[in-house]
């Protein structure tokens, strides 16, 4: 045999994986909906300050959304490279996404920081407790597909992702969107309707 | 085979015996269960049981039709492990269309009552006939509030018959929920919103009620009495309730604290006991949670006034007794364990004291 | 590939049946773990049973002291969480993981390692959550953790840590066998198995997937945001710091009124392959039982507020979860009269699953119906939070679910295990059960009618409480001893010398065409499948009673190998809410660090681990 050995036939044919990554999206969906709506339910109810329209950098966050859109773009490249494989494209545009994740990750450290330092912690207010609560845990998302994507990228390196095997970066690819996509919704909602 | 038959048939006796003890039991005239919600005394409760009895009519009906069919099936269709392949069926869409079609009727002759009694649940009565009553909860008592007559009670509501109640309602520390089962149902309460409720009593009597969302550790000992009488009735007790204002803000005589609100002109036959436990009151701390003026409200423990004259103590369920309310003073925590009220180490010749001080509130 | 009989370079060749404690650990066999969540399920169910019954033995009369107040809460809780998340959920799981892979033909489950880790975090889930009586201090605030009392001022002890963060763990668990049995699903069926050819019970077990994957993360949210007000002070459901608790009851009850479907559509799956065999008769209606049970799951997600009508949510609200709570009664009667419909005309063999499955039907019927009469908002003001609810919810769950369940051991036992149940004792079982659990719960109606609430340790003489209650106390007795009985099947099942046939019950599905117990690998060849009930169409294709199957000894068949991370990384989860509890200790962050670290090493030796995945 072939391989096939790695992939059986599927009765979708759809790779078991594949389709795991796809369910398991589908129920992280329901997770951030739900954060999402309690950062909602709790807009403009904290008793006392600092409120959101005082504290937010707009710009500085702009900046991060935009980097992590544009990794979208350039995993996508790196997973078209792998297909291809070339190895080149592959790693060189994997980089870029790495680079761009651990950016939007220093970002929210310097916000996280910026934020504690003018008085707004978890146990301030309903606004600290439900932004805190919503983007770190995006944030935990983000560190877990750099790491996944770093492995990607060491396994690159030694030249263990060949075409054959592009499921197994497609996967991170495919978690790396959705993190994105979650922060799609999380910008307008919390940084753009601020009031 | 015959014996199987019989046991099948038994079973179906007791089913059908045990939805006639359900007929039988709400139908019966004489009321062993006073906090039924099957004998209701009030309006919103008789609305509520309408409702009822036309679910419980549809539900009995097509339990009994089910169940039926489902034992003639298995009578009729018993086979022996022998026997020739049934024909195999694998569906039927006109039957199938039927099975779905009737239960949506059957549930449309409860939907159009259940809407329309849903939204005269929410009209709240208004006016000056209406009865206002603001309800706090309290782990684990019942504080009752009339802002116009300007009283505060707790653990008994005396309202008026045949004059509506508007409750608003609201809760000092964690949720309850208001049931009063004969007079009308239940509402939970919250912190930081009130909720409503509304009655109006038919019918003089007592009526039992408690706490119906668990709220601790005494949750199953937070319970209450509706006392609803005659409106003259009621009437002399808010008068006797405003008097004990009066009383407190009477001079106080024999106290060596002149600042202390004991009031002891109500006490001009009292014996030794009353005065002893009015000092007792004081000085073992009882006055730093309880107020025995009607008139000031408090919200630590609860208002005290007419304690002489409650059907229970312990929040609904110890009965009134002088040896009942001496236990309680002197074991708080052995009666109801866990209650917010210290053991403050009363001896028993103190409590006896106490309970005479508080049979003159 | 119609075949997928892989024999490439690194097949191992013959897997020989392997025992013993490591052998369990490591297993990755869906049947070797399907008995294992059986097996720990039916422990908890046990715990869960005798909570129930010292439950019982305090309400018996009036201002009883058997237990205090507080041991009450603690039992009420813990009867409740363990029921349904370490009782009826894994006995659930135990039927997927052993029948699914059987049932649609295929050699395992898609990700066998994920499905070891599945078992041993809901195991200890379930170990922790109880451990917490060793602490005197099991969750006392309700299997629902109503705020503000779940609090950290209201509750001050660890007893609701315990429940939040078992809780956690056990989700943790139920989202990774969700995503697992999802794909396996959807992706392992033998050829010629179409999705609209599924055996009834796996359809209705991809639906239970399906809830769990979109109703455990709104309770994982929930729970978070719990954690976080207890363990770091935030105030998401602290009234004085602005929290609303209304909020936790719409997060509890968007999970909470699913849960209800992931707890009874297996059940519905169980019976619908349990009657179809007893009465020789195909199911009635098979396109209508999965649109209804897709249905239900759709309906299950819009209706949660119904168990919130005594907040006052306002009329319109009202109506509205009025009106759709009582439409899920229209494809729940669907299910019932088509099952009916399956009996009809049938040529119905009275064997013990088979009374199970009737006793369910009626039963449930039962339960049904009570449910109805609650979903009128405003009679549901009467209702709600009294022994009126209890009544019903058991009828379901107890009368259906767990009625399902033991009809399905009885109908699977065989194949599982190799021997027969007792016949005559199933019966007793069942006459016992029946009986017991009527006498226990149908009185519950009346004492809650009559004003009898929930979840209260005593109540007071007078109110007409006394005889009710000592009869279900009475009637609890009974429906404890039957499960003796059943326990007394099973070990004279086990010391019987007399092996059982491969199709005891001239079964319809794929699993009776094997020896039983089954091999490592399930099936010889895989199977090629022609229609919905594949075996009767074989066995009237070749005339009749086949042959018992021979053992084959599998030479050449690729199975996964065993693996020792799954145990590991679920150890790593563990230690990681262990951690969290000690969280603010002079060495928490250490310990959190160390947790996490087996965790993710765990993980890391599993992806790279060099594995077969079938």
């Amino acid at each position: 045999m072939d391989a096939h050995a790695l992939h059986p036939a599927t009765s979708t044919g759809i790779p078991n994986r594949k389709l795991a990554i796809w369910t398991f999206i589908g129920s992280e969906c329901l997770f951030f909906a739900s954060l999402i709506s309690v950062y909602l339910v709790y807009r403009g109810k904290s008793l006392v300050g600092p409120y959101p329209a005082e504290i937010f950098e707009i710009p500085l966050v702009t900046v991060g959304t935009a980097l992590l859109l544009f990794s979208s773009l350039f995993v996508v490249l790196a997973l078209n490279g792998c297909e291809q494989g070339n190895r080149k494209k592959f790693l060189g545009w994997l980089a870029m996404t790495i680079l761009c994740g651990i950016f939007f990750i220093g970002m929210q450290v310097y916000e996280f920081t910026h934020f504690y330092h003018e008085g707004l912690t978890m146990q301030k207010n309903l606004f600290g407790a439900s932004f805190f609560t919503l983007t770190g845990f995006h944030g935990t998302h983000v560190t877990i597909g750099v790491i996944w994507l770093i492995s990607i990228f060491i396994e690159g390196v030694r030249g263990h992702v060949p075409p054959a095997k592009a499921l197994n970066f497609e996967m991170s690819a495919l978690y790396w969107h959705f993190v994105d996509v979650v922060w799609i919704v999380i910008f307008p909602v919390v940084y753009l309707m601020n009031k | 085979m015959h014996h199987r038959f019989k046991r099948w048939r038994s079973f179906a006796g007791a089913l059908l015996l045990l939805t006639l003890l359900v007929a039988v039991v709400a139908g019966a005239q004489s009321n062993p269960f006073p906090q039924s919600t099957l004998h209701p005394k009030g309006d919103f409760a008789q609305m509520v049981d309408k409702l009822f009895r036309t679910t419980l009519f549809w539900a009995t009906l097509v339990f009994v039709l089910t169940e039926a069919a489902l034992i003639f099936v298995i009578f009729k269709f018993r086979g022996k492990p022998d026997d020739a392949e049934p024909k195999q069926v694998h569906g039927n869409t006109m039957v199938e269309v039927i099975w779905t079609a009737i239960p949506a009727l059957v549930l449309a002759m409860i939907a159009v009552p259940t809407v329309r009694t849903i939204f005269r649940t929410y009209e709240i009565p208004k006016g000056d006939g209406v009865l206002q009553v603001e309800v706090i909860g309290h782990q684990w008592w019942w504080e009752f509030r009339y802002p116009e007559l300007g009283l505060t009670t707790a653990n008994e509501l005396h309202v008026p018959v045949g004059r509506t109640v508007a409750l608003k309602m609201v809760t000092q520390d964690v949720l309850h929920s208001f049931w009063i089962p004969q007079l009308a149902a239940k509402r939970d309460i919250f912190t930081n919103r009130s909720t409503t409720l509304w009655f109006k009593a038919e019918e003089a009597g007592d009526y039992p009620g408690q706490c119906a969302e668990f709220c601790g550790l005494e949750h199953a000992r937070m319970a209450f009495q509706v006392i609803a009488e005659a409106p003259d009735a009621f009437d002399s007790y808010v008068s006797r309730m405003q008097a004990t204002g009066v009383r407190a803000a009477e001079p106080v005589v024999g106290s060596t604290a002149s600042a202390t609100p004991v009031r002891v002109a109500a006490m001009v036959q009292a014996d030794p006991d009353t005065l002893i436990g009015a000092q007792l009151f004081m000085t073992k701390g009882c006055v730093g949670c309880h107020s025995l003026d009607a008139t000031k409200p408090m919200g630590i423990g609860p208002n005290l006034a007419g304690i002489g004259t409650r059907r229970y103590i312990a929040a609904g369920w110890l009965e009134d007794t002088d040896a009942n309310l001496s236990r309680w003073i002197q074991d708080p925590q052995v009666v109801k364990p866990g209650v917010m009220m210290p053991d403050l180490g009363v001896t028993e010749a103190e409590a006896q004291a106490l309970v005479a001080y508080l049979r003159q509130h | 590939m119609a075949t997928s009989v892989l024999d490439h370079a690194g097949a191992v060749g013959i897997h020989a049946e392997k025992t013993g404690l490591w052998a369990w650990i490591t297993t990755v066999d869906h049947k070797k773990i399907g008995i294992l969540y059986g097996a720990s399920a039916f422990i908890f169910f046990l715990i869960g049973g005798l909570e129930a019954l010292i439950i019982r033995w305090q309400l018996m009369k009036p201002d009883n002291n058997f237990v205090t107040p507080e041991f009450y809460n603690q039992l009420f809780t813990m009867h409740g969480t363990t029921m349904i998340f370490l009782a009826v959920m894994p006995l659930s799981a135990m039927f997927f993981n052993f029948f699914i892979p059987l049932l649609i033909g295929a050699r395992d489950v898609a990700f066998p390692r994920l499905n070891a880790f599945s078992f041993w975090v809901f195991l200890f889930g379930g170990l922790f959550l109880n451990s917490s009586f060793l602490f005197n201090a099991a969750p006392n605030g309700g299997w629902f953790g109503y705020a503000n009392l779940s609090s950290k001022q209201y509750s001050p002890g660890l007893n609701m840590d315990f429940w939040a963060m078992g809780l956690q763990i056990l989700g943790i668990a139920s989202l990774a066998a969700g995503v697992n049995f999802f794909v396996t699903i959807l992706n392992m069926r033998a050829p010629g198995m179409k999705l609209i050819r599924m055996p009834m019970f796996v359809w209705m077990s991809f639906i239970t997937q399906l809830l769990v994957l979109l109703s455990f993360p709104v309770i994982t949210v929930a729970l978070i945001l719990l954690m976080f007000d207890r363990l770091f002070g935030t105030n998401f459901f602290v009234p004085a710091g602005g929290g609303d608790t209304i909020l936790w009851q719409h997060l509890f009850w968007v999970f909470g009124h699913p849960e209800v479907y992931i707890l009874i559509l297996p059940a519905f799956g169980i019976i619908s392959e349990v009657l179809p065999v007893f009465s020789r008769k195909p199911l009635f209606g098979y396109t209508a039982m999965v649109f209804s049970g897709c249905f239900i799951a759709f309906l299950g997600f819009g209706v949660w507020s119904h168990h919130m009508f005594s907040t006052g949510m306002g009329p319109i609200a009202d109506s509205v979860f009025s009106l759709a709570t009582m439409l899920i009664a229209i494809p729940t009667g669907v299910k019932v009269f088509n099952w009916m419909g399956t009996t009809w005309g049938g040529s119905i063999q009275m064997k013990t699953p088979m009374y199970f499955a009737l006793g369910f039907i009626a039963m449930f019927i039962m339960g049904g119906l009570s449910g109805v009469m609650h979903s009128s908002a405003p009679a549901d003001l009467q209702q709600t939070d009294t022994y009126f609810v209890v009544a019903h919810f058991h009828y379901v769950l107890f009368g259906g679910s767990i009625f399902a369940l033991v009809s399905g051991a009885y109908y699977w036992w065989p194949k599982m295990f190799g021997h027969m149940l007792d016949e005559g004792l199933g019966k007793v079982h069942f006459w016992l059960m029946l009986i017991g659990f009527n006498l226990t719960f149908f009185p519950m109606h009346i004492v809650g009618l009559e004003g009898m609430p929930r979840r209260v340790y005593t109540y007071p003489a007078g109110l007409g409480f006394e005889s009710l209650n000592r009869l279900e106390t009475i009637g609890s007795l009974i429906l404890g001893f039957s499960f003796l009985v059943f326990i007394f099947n099973v070990i004279k099942s086990a010391l019987s010398k007399v092996p059982a046939p491969a199709d005891p019950w001239n079964g319809a599905t794929l699993e009776w065409s094997i020896p039983s117990p089954p091999q490592e690998f399930n099936f010889p060849s895989i199977p090629t499948v022609h229609g919905r009930d594949p075996f009767w169409e074989e066995k009237r294709a070749r005339g009749g009673k086949l042959p018992e199957p021979a053992r084959v000894s599998g030479a050449g068949i690729h199975l996964p190998d065993p693996s020792y991370w799954p145990f590991l990384a679920a150890v790593g989860v563990l230690l990681l809410f262990i951690a969290l509890m000690h969280h603010d200790s002079k060495f928490g962050p250490a310990y959190i660090f160390a947790a996490v670290s087996v965790l993710f090493f765990s993980i890391f030796n599993w992806v790279f681990e060099p594995f077969h995945e079938g």
